[in-house]
């Protein structure tokens, strides 16, 4: 009797019950289902329809167009050209200004500064805010009888001059809003890194004599690396992603064109057309690198 | 001696660039609260005193009427309930797989574990518009399948789905590294003891994972209420609009009468506002799990 429960318990520690096996291919299949049938078996057809002329309507009126989607937005969009330059800008200005602003602020508030706490929640307040609701903010901010055309001296709203349509500030404006959401967001991903650098390699730096730009250069940028390149990964993939923000000031209109923009607009409601498929698999490709950078960050350890 | 003194001149120093930067930084704090008061200040003055007086003006009347004459023109209380019909099923059914995957990979070791978590982040990180035309057709096709065109299209189901398969593989993954974290003896004693699969989930690691739990639950409801894109494309009806899509609408038709707009601005920023504060530990714990590991 005993022995013989002894020799189940191992077998079970072994090899599966039929229910475990059961229980089992439940607990992986229905959520990986749910993924490829509402994520990658969709972006695989975006893929292929990107090859085809269809209306988006019958599918029997799909038909092979080979490059010719991708010829047109080469050579006959000039939109495209305007969108990779702007989201060029995005990627430029989320780099070079917004994210190291965001580790900057990240690092003095973790050095605990006088009102480091107030300054964390502050800061922040505009990540939990949606960017529809950041639209119409700043629309009350720059917008007819907003603040700033008040201080511009232009009162009404007969006055206001028009910002987002004034194109040698409009990129500027736009990504400054973005910075807006972004340098929080960025500070926060940040401070939760800077937690775990050993606090004692500063201190020793700063006893020897190394100021705080020398401590945070040489101590606790390489320190963070792995953080480092997350960071830069979030805002590249951020960067090609813009769509939200675009979609509140302009609507469809495309008065500031971005590649997410143009996929929308050339593949949503009646009159589809495969050209936004070629977009989205431009934007696709152009996502690749920093996804695969990302994975290759975070999954280091296993896949070694 | 004069190693002290030394020390001490550059104490005070220190002291002073800090007192300058923390100013620097205060001071840039309050410009980035200006649009946010900004809208705020609009949002409890009548429209006529502005038209009249001029943005600037002293007030005549400061209250909170703007708010329930929102509340009761733009329907501010039904998209917000839309926003939670949503949110709520989703980021239930978000953490629910996310915690039976990351259940299977870290207790299991299964040759395809690394793949899975591979496919599910990346999954994650695609830009939505690679997704969006076949989706929104595999939805009318199934609708059409069952007879009903409005069972994945236009419903609150088909956004809640299109959101878990998306976000599950951030959950996944946050959970996956906390649970690597749990010694794994936990694990081996409840098969000794013959636990079924099932049990070992639910009786073992489901209690056990209740930190990254709240962090996440957190983190996600205020992404799926903030979420954009897809409610704008899926939902058609304007009474099962989210607040979000629904503000897009809405500023279209007041957009003269801009102090109503603004209540409705700061209405719909609530919720989401509460939750971060009163929950920020949970809500920078996320952030924390997802952007490490561990």
């Amino acid at each position: 009797m005993s022995q013989s429960a002894t020799k189940i318990r191992t077998r079970r520690r072994r090899a599966f019950t039929r229910k475990d096996i059961f229980t089992l291919s439940l607990f992986l299949g229905v959520p990986t289902f749910l993924h490829l049938f509402w994520v990658w078996i969709p972006a695989l057809a975006t893929i292929g329809l990107s090859f085809t002329y269809w209306n988006g309507v019958h599918l029997s009126d799909i038909k092979w167009a080979g490059l010719a989607n991708y010829n047109t937005v080469f050579t006959a969009s000039p939109q495209f050209y305007d969108a990779l330059l702007n989201n060029a800008y995005w990627l430029l200005w989320f780099t070079f200004i917004a994210t190291p602003l965001g580790v900057l602020l990240a690092y003095q508030v973790d050095r605990a500064i006088r009102g480091h706490k107030v300054y964390e929640s502050v800061y922040y307040i505009p990540v939990v805010l949606s960017l529809a609701i950041i639209g119409i903010i700043w629309r009350f901010m720059l917008g007819p009888a907003g603040l700033v055309q008040v201080l511009l001296g232009n009162p009404g709203i007969e006055d206001a001059i028009p910002i987002f349509g004034n194109y040698s500030i409009n990129t500027y404006v736009i990504l400054s809003i973005a910075s807006w959401r972004h340098i929080g967001y960025i500070m926060l991903l940040y401070l939760a890194g800077l937690k775990s650098v050993d606090a004692s390699l500063r201190e020793a730096a700063v006893i020897d004599g190394a100021t705080e730009w020398q401590t945070f250069r040489k101590i606790v940028l390489p320190a963070m690396a792995p953080v480092n390149t997350i960071i830069i990964v979030i805002t590249v993939i951020e960067s090609l992603r813009a769509f939200d923000l675009i979609y509140i000031l302009y609507g469809t209109s495309t008065g500031w064109p971005i590649l997410g923009m143009l996929v929308f607009v050339n593949i949503y409601g009646q009159a589809a057309s495969m050209l936004g498929a070629a977009y989205a698999v431009i934007l696709f490709l152009l996502s690749i690198i920093p996804i695969v950078f990302y994975l290759r960050t975070v999954f280091k350890e296993d896949i070694k | 001696m004069s190693g002290i003194v030394k020390d001490k001149k550059y104490r005070n120093r220190q002291k002073i660039k800090d007192a300058f930067i923390s100013s620097f930084i205060g001071l840039f704090a309050i410009v980035w609260m200006v649009p946010i008061l900004w809208t705020f200040w609009t949002s409890l003055r009548p429209y006529d005193d502005i038209i009249q007086k001029g943005v600037f003006s002293r007030p005549d009347t400061l209250n909170l009427k703007n708010y329930a004459d929102a509340y009761r023109l733009m329907n501010i209380w039904e998209y917000l309930s839309n926003s939670f019909i949503v949110a709520i099923p989703a980021v239930f059914l978000t953490l629910f797989f996310g915690s039976l995957l990351a259940f299977v990979v870290t207790r299991y070791s299964f040759k395809f574990n690394l793949y899975l978590l591979l496919l599910f982040t990346a999954g994650n990180l695609l830009p939505v518009q690679l997704v969006y035309a076949p989706l929104f057709k595999m939805y009318i096709w199934v609708g059409d399948l069952v007879g009903n065109r409005n069972i994945l299209y236009d419903s609150y189901l088909g956004v809640i789905l299109i959101h878990v398969a998306l976000q599950v593989g951030f959950a996944t993954f946050v959970m996956s590294s906390y649970m690597k974290t749990i010694p794994k003896e936990i694990s081996e004693s409840a098969m000794v003891d013959g636990a079924s699969v099932f049990r070992h989930y639910w009786n073992v690691i489901l209690p056990l994972l209740r930190p990254p739990l709240a962090a996440l639950s957190v983190l996600m409801t205020t992404w799926i209420y903030n979420e954009f894109f897809w409610a704008i494309v899926l939902i058609k009806s304007d009474n099962k609009r989210p607040i979000t899509s629904a503000l897009g609408r809405l500023q279209g038709e007041f957009v003269t009468d801009f102090n109503l707009l603004a209540a409705g601005a700061i209405m719909a920023a609530l919720p989401t506002l509460i939750i971060f504060f009163v929950l920020k530990r949970q809500f920078v714990s996320g952030l924390t799990l997802g952007s490490t590991k561990g």
